[in-house]
């Protein structure tokens, strides 16, 4: 009794002022605003009049001045559009290879290992540990292990996996291993937050509804944990298209696994060429968000944007 | 503004909580699983062809020094100190802040060319780049002009790298330490050596395991020394693609696989590369490193020389502490003892002699005081225009896109 008494005096009702919603909200987002005002919508208007820009007359390397040259468009889509499309292509396999190998164990941890909550959260950490070493260095790692004399290469060849004179770091593969490798968290955990409230007792209607497994998991499964599908595959999708690091010579890439991030490193930093770099993360930004925008309404998720 | 209070019942008190905590959970995941990457590049007005102004030196009240060098590049001991800068501030009472900021030209420039543009300081007071940087800084105007006769320790400099087409006089910049690009193989699958550029080419055994440099000058300049050029004299666009041609045959036929910047020498460690176009004093290392695996050697037909030189940025107001810095530098035992340290070239003469004394085996060491015969095949890469730098740049740079 007591203890209800206490309550009552703690949080005695009275009549709250009127709320003035609207002033609060838009003070709470002003520095929302101003940052990305700042840090977003400035660079991006820099970044538009860059692509425009010429060559000033009788100018030396890298000197550009403000100009209207849309044509700068039309060069580097000429002469980069194998990379632009290496980029979709490389980003959209992995993704959908760690769709593959992320649905399983988002299942596995957020379904199945309900009854044991240790193994559960002992699983998530398992996912999210890479996290706790740095991105380059895990690539820098499978570059190691990937290598020619290493032990897997080596054993693949003893067993005939791989040619006598094959190689695995440069190439394709190790390119898209790399990312689909270094994106799985980003897929896993999405997913888990999906699969993690997913109400069983709709998949007990489904059994009692006599429909099979597998008609279970497409019909109801699926449906539920699409959040989380959209969610991972963006997560995952979007950083790929754009990702300079397992591309690059330095690691898991080699001169024909060169992806849009590396062809505009090399415009910007080697030959000083800013229009063409500025122009080709326009274009990289432009495709992602019109993909983006389709994916998303086809899958139904708007409320997610 | 106060919100609305909570009802007295602790259990939908407890309820409330409850819920806002499953909402928070929920709304924070999903929002962060929206948000989009956006890339925006920090883009940069580059029009001005107007040439800046030099900073008004403060080094007579400011015994200060900032130097921005490359990595692994200074004698450092256990203790992670550098004993000869230790020495310097103790001679001239100038403390320097010692700062391993250059990784490779092109990022450093990208890093520091607008304030050089606006004249502004970059952070630094002297730092050490390569040949064909100064030469592009000393067009644009970017440098300031040392005083010699703050650096009489300058007669020290090799005669051979006493005039040098970008900065003539050396008015501008004072050599730090240099290096050869030449070929290395690994001795234990080819005891026989690798050791020109055709053999690069044409070993069927190196298929697919044969590195070069990113770096143009230094992959080209033996590319076009293989074929017979003077990559210092006078040559134009029509040997140059000859040469480049050679490159995109060797790289779509796959017996090129590795072009790379410094990280080629984990190529080596671990195998990708069984011989490549490499820097010498990175040899010296790696075999220190790793138990004498490669042999090294300046082809017959020509390698490069380069070197790394001082600058002082034009918003530097510490000239006059570089330049003791670099006369410092410029005596044979100063010179000597970093000679022992980072195994590349050094520029000051009498440094060999020096160095009998402090280790005879290491001024023996032919990549570190060169003799004669070697220092006759190795070519300065000559300086290009910016025109050419940057159709040069960009023939290169296609091969290395694979475009």
């Amino acid at each position: 009794m007591a203890f209800a008494a206490f309550a009552s005096t703690a949080a005695p009702p009275t009549d709250a002022p009127p709320r003035r919603r609207s002033k609060v909200a838009l003070l709470l987002l002003l520095p929302g605003i101003l940052y990305l005002v700042l840090f977003f919508l400035a660079p991006l208007v820099s970044l538009i009049l860059t692509s425009l820009q010429a060559p000033s007359e009788f100018g030396d390397i890298g000197m550009y001045s403000y100009a209207f040259r849309w044509e700068n468009y039309v060069a580097v889509i000429e002469q980069y559009w194998p990379h632009i499309l290496r980029s979709f292509g490389y980003a959209l396999i992995a993704t959908v290879l760690a769709l593959a190998f992320s649905y399983p164990l988002a299942y596995f941890i957020g379904v199945t290992a309900r009854r044991w909550p240790l193994l559960q959260s002992l699983m998530l950490v398992l996912v999210i540990a890479p996290f706790f070493i740095s991105f380059l260095l895990r690539t820098l790692a499978w570059k190691q292990i990937l290598s020619d004399e290493s032990f897997l290469v080596t054993s693949l060849k003893a067993v005939s996996l791989l040619a006598p004179d094959a190689h695995l770091t440069g190439t394709a593969f190790s390119v898209i291993f790399g990312l689909t490798y270094n994106f799985i968290p980003f897929m896993t955990l999405p997913l888990y937050t999906t699969l993690e409230r997913l109400d069983l007792r709709y998949l007990e209607a489904g059994n009692d509804l006599y429909a099979s497994g597998f008609h279970t998991f497409r019909t109801v499964t699926i449906p539920l944990s699409m959040p989380g599908i959209v969610a991972g595959t963006l997560l995952t999708f979007i950083p790929a298209a754009g990702d300079y690091i397992n591309a690059s010579r330095d690691f898991l890439g080699g001169a024909d696994t060169q992806m849009i991030g590396n062809v505009i490193e090399a415009n910007f930093l080697v030959l000083l060429n800013y229009p063409a770099a500025a122009a080709l993360s326009i274009i990289l930004m432009t495709v992602i968000l019109v993909m983006v925008g389709v994916y998303v309404k086809r899958s139904g998720t708007e409320e997610l944007l | 503004m106060s919100s609305r209070p909570m009802p007295a019942d602790p259990m939908i008190q407890q309820l409330i909580r409850q819920a806002r905590q499953a909402q928070f959970g929920r709304r924070a995941l999903l929002t962060g699983g929206a948000g989009a990457a956006a890339l925006a590049l920090a883009a940069c007005a580059t029009g001005s062809a107007a040439k800046p102004t030099a900073a008004a030196d403060v080094s007579g009240n400011d015994k200060t020094l900032r130097w921005d060098n490359w990595a692994l590049y200074i004698d450092v001991d256990d203790a992670g100190n550098y004993p000869t800068l230790e020495a310097f501030t103790a001679e001239t009472g100038i403390t320097v802040n010692y700062t391993e900021a250059v990784d490779d030209n092109n990022t450093y420039y990208g890093k520091v060319k607008d304030q050089l543009a606006l004249g502004k300081d970059i952070g630094a007071d002297t730092v050490c780049l390569t040949d064909w940087m100064v030469g592009r800084l000393a067009r644009f105007g970017y440098l300031q002009e040392l005083d010699h006769a703050n650096i009489p320790n300058l007669t020290n400099l090799l005669p051979s790298l006493k005039d040098v087409d970008f900065d003539p006089g050396r008015e501008l910049s004072v050599p730090w330490q240099g290096g050869f690009a030449g070929i290395c193989w690994n001795k234990e699958k080819f005891p026989d050596g690798i050791t020109s550029v055709e053999q690069l080419w044409n070993t069927p055994e190196l298929k697919g395991r044969v590195g070069v440099l990113s770096e143009m000058r230094d992959t080209m300049g033996l590319i076009m020394l293989d074929a017979g050029i003077d990559i210092s004299g006078d040559w134009g666009d029509e040997e140059f693609t000859a040469a480049i041609d050679v490159l995109k045959k060797q790289v779509s036929d796959g017996q090129v696989r590795n072009i790379k910047g410094n990280s080629y020498k984990e190529d080596l460690v671990n195998g990708d590369s069984l011989a490549a176009i490499v820097w010498s004093g990175d040899i010296v290392q790696l075999n220190a490193e790793n138990g004498d695996k490669w042999g090294f050697v300046v082809p017959d037909k020509g390698g490069t020389i380069w070197n790394d030189n001082f600058v002082v940025p034009i918003g530097s107001a510490h000239k006059a502490n570089a330049e003791a810095l670099i006369n410092y530098y410029y005596d044979p035992a100063v010179a000597a003892e970093v000679a022992a340290y980072v195994n590349f070239i050094t520029p000051v003469a009498g440094a060999k002699e020096a160095a009998m004394e402090i280790d005879p085996e290491l001024a023996e060491n032919p990549l570190i005081f060169p003799d004669d015969a070697t220092l006759a095949k190795a070519k300065v890469f000559r300086t290009l225009s910016g025109a050419e730098e940057q159709t040069y740049g960009a023939q290169f740079q296609s091969i290395l896109l694979g475009a």
